[in-house]
């Protein structure tokens, strides 16, 4: 019987493995540099942003946006004796190698502000540090709403955990809100069954979805839940069938959101899947051979294209050319680099022409007042940092492509 | 009740799968009582193996077709990556403490895992993998078969009917059973154990790559992370059939899919349960049922009172 305690020892340690994972972090390129003449000061934007991995082709389009914001800046003589550059760090998607970048950008003192990251996971190890060095930072893609109202504002306690967290992405409390209203107003669905993955992003999503639902006069059918990196949703999908249900919302990311919307359909269920951002991505579509026409998703913002506002930034961007193409963030990463930059013109005008000592605790403070018209609309923050501008997007998916189905300002 | 049938076949596709992988964990611990917690990743890479047949044969060629190939590519991959683990991770190691090569398990899962990751094209996420085209078979009214299930349904009682008749009528199979019991005195009667050992693992393998390829025609995709939960848990599965025992492993498996499909279906349907059921707490049941069992059994469902090894 002596291995007895090993099959123990084993399953504890099974358990542990699951702790474990590699990770690790490369600076990204740095910018151009820039002709300045003799007495210029240069202030440098950081970034963060996946540049490597599966979500670099969002992380690259932040970028260059940026990077053509300072472009922009420096061209224009936005502010008269500064010189923008920007540096730009990868955070592959992970929040150690995130909360490292912004340990780095917090040394140098020439970055008076950071856009970034893309992830909200990536942001929570990251904000703290950027408080403690009064360094603002500007996201152009978090939607969790915690990240500037606190971890209760689901019981409707909001309060703002850091003073020099902004967002010009708008959170999943409109985003959920909005996906109810046109799931139950313009696509007639009456009877939802919300499935969510115990994830932060997830559970908050879907919670919101199921209580606007509600207050429109739909019903919830059935709650379940699944599990991260799991594949076989069979006995979910199966309840959606028994449930009665027209619709299904799903709280979560692409991965399981395109296997859980391929076997729901599978038990004979003809409805369609609705997620939010995490699920409106290419590879949700492929997430096996089943067909997912009809399958629903939101996204923050308009479509830059159908922009007039975006229009000059559009064709700037394409006279850069750039490797990787703007992406879904890069008008709101153009945006939240040149608040950065009238931050810093009103901080420096304050000033007598100079950029003060303090100048950090300064642009954060700046931040908070700036307003301007901006590639995706008016910019400016409210009280928690919270982009003003309440712009989404319903996409649908059809044949192999997501395909915008509405866009429109959120109204309470 | 309505959905206890299509409940059951649920479960037991996911069993079948489950009872595929443990076959391989039960086998090697049988017979030079190793945990392989590498096992998760060697199913992983069989299924890699079988996608790159898939992509390889010409575009447009039947799966009915393609399966056959698929599962021979997938064979090839696992057991030549299980074998090569066998000889230069675990054989130097058979004299050593028991827990040197269970560290080297893990550490080699990881590794497989992370080398598929950075070499094999686009594994960084999910690739694609082939499934039968078409609708659910009815069986009745309110039960359904998933084409894409009817493989495992099939194939795990083959593989299983296949290996208890090797392993009871030939004389390999006998040699086997001869190592599990005394490897030394099975030494001493002719039998190469090195030469049993290895096929033990070469077994492992070449189910895994079945079960391989069971999941990817069940999920539509595959990934360098997918060994790890499935290798969990089939693993948990050889434990509750009889570790050492391959009826009680695919027993096992078979209990715990039915477990985790009729948790996620019913529990929440006692009253006062509601908050307990439900897909996010099927591995919660699945588990305490694994304890329940061992309390009450501690040999496994089918496990036999192994005697010490002197």
């Amino acid at each position: 019987m002596r291995h007895r305690p090993l099959l123990i020892l084993t399953s504890t340690l099974a358990a542990g493995t699951l702790a474990l994972s590699a990770c690790g972090s490369r600076d990204g390129g740095k910018s151009d540099d820039n002709e300045g003449s003799g007495k210029q000061t240069t202030v440098v934007i950081g970034v963060d942003a996946p540049l490597t991995g599966s979500l670099s082709a969002l992380g690259q389009g932040i970028k260059n946006s940026v990077d053509l914001a300072a472009r922009t800046a420096n061209k224009n003589k936005e502010v008269q004796g500064i010189t923008f550059k920007t540096e730009a760090l990868d955070d592959q998607a992970v929040p150690a190698s995130g909360q490292q970048n912004a340990t780095k950008l917090v040394a140098d003192k020439t970055v008076l502000g950071v856009v970034g990251p893309l992830n909200s996971g990536v942001s929570q190890s990251m904000q703290g540090v950027f408080a403690r060095a009064d360094l603002t930072q500007v996201s152009p893609a978090n939607t969790s709403p915690e990240l500037s109202q606190g971890d209760n504002w689901l019981k409707g306690e909001k309060k703002r955990p850091f003073k020099t967290y902004f967002r010009t992405a708008t959170t999943d409390i409109i985003q959920g809100r909005f996906a109810a209203q046109y799931a139950y107003k313009d696509a007639k669905k009456k009877k939802v069954f919300v499935v969510d993955d115990k994830q932060t992003y997830g559970v908050g999503l879907a919670s919101i979805f199921a209580q606007e639902f509600k207050r429109l006069g739909g019903e919830v059918v059935g709650t379940d839940h699944i599990t991260v990196k799991e594949t076989d949703f069979s006995s979910v999908a199966n309840k959606v069938k028994t449930s009665g249900a027209d619709i299904v919302y799903y709280g979560g990311q692409y991965p399981e959101g395109g296997l859980l919307s391929d076997q729901v359909k599978k038990t004979g269920a003809r409805i369609p899947l609705m997620g939010g951002d995490g699920v409106y991505d290419p590879a949700f579509i492929k997430a096996s051979s089943e067909n997912n026409d009809g399958d629903l998703g939101t996204s923050v913002g308009y479509p830059v294209e159908g922009l007039d506002s975006a229009k000059a930034f559009v064709q700037n961007y394409k006279d850069a050319a750039y490797k990787d193409p703007y992406a879904a963030y890069g008008g709101y990463s153009y945006d939240a680099a040149w608040a950065i930059v009238q931050a810093v013109k009103k901080v420096v005008a304050d000033n007598n022409g100079k950029l003060p000592a303090d100048a950090r605790a300064k642009v954060t403070e700046a931040m908070g007042k700036v307003s301007f018209e901006g590639v995706t609309g008016k910019v400016s923050f409210d009280e928690y940092g919270d982009t003003t501008n309440k712009q989404l997007t319903v996409y649908q998916v059809k044949g192999d492509t997501w395909q915008s189905l509405k866009s429109a300002t959120f109204k309470d | 009740m309505h959905q206890l049938p299509q409940t059951l076949v649920n479960g037991l596709a996911l069993g079948a799968l489950y009872g595929l992988i443990a076959i391989g964990y039960t086998m090697v611990y049988g017979i030079v009582q190793l945990i392989n917690f590498a096992h998760g990743e060697i199913v992983m890479i069989g299924g890699f193996g079988a996608l790159s047949v898939h992509l390889w044969l010409p575009a447009g060629t039947p799966l009915s077709a393609a399966l056959p190939l698929m599962l021979i590519g997938g064979a090839l991959a696992s057991v030549a990556v299980a074998t090569a683990a066998e000889r230069f991770a675990y054989r130097p190691l058979r004299d050593a403490p028991r827990l040197a090569p269970l560290i080297t398990a893990i550490g080699l899962s990881i590794a497989l895992q992370q080398l598929v990751w950075a070499f094999y094209p686009d594994a960084k996420k999910s690739r694609g993998f082939p499934q039968f085209q078409g609708d659910a078979f009815e069986l009745a009214g309110n039960l359904h078969i998933q084409r894409d299930d009817v493989f495992v349904l099939i194939a795990a009682p083959l593989c299983m009917l296949a290996l208890g008749f090797f392993v009871a009528r030939s004389r390999t199979g006998r040699a086997m059973q001869a190592t599990a019991q005394d490897p030394d005195t099975a030494k001493l009667m002719g039998i190469n154990t090195d030469r049993i050992i290895v096929l033990a693992f070469a077994i492992g393998g070449a189910f895994a790559a079945v079960a391989a390829v069971a999941a990817g025609l069940r999920a539509g995709q595959i990934n360098f992370e997918m060994g790890f939960i499935l290798g969990l848990k089939a693993f948990t599965a050889a434990v509750l059939g009889g570790i050492g025992n391959i009826y009680g492993a695919m027993l096992g498996g078979v209990v715990l899919g039915i477990a985790e499909a009729a948790a996620s279906t019913y529990i929440q349907h006692i009253p006062g349960m509601q908050q307990l059921g439900g897909g996010g707490w099927k591995d919660v049941w699945a588990f305490a049922l694994l304890i329940l069992v061992l309390l009450i059994r501690p040999q496994g469902l089918l496990g036999e009172r192994v005697a010490d090894r002197a």
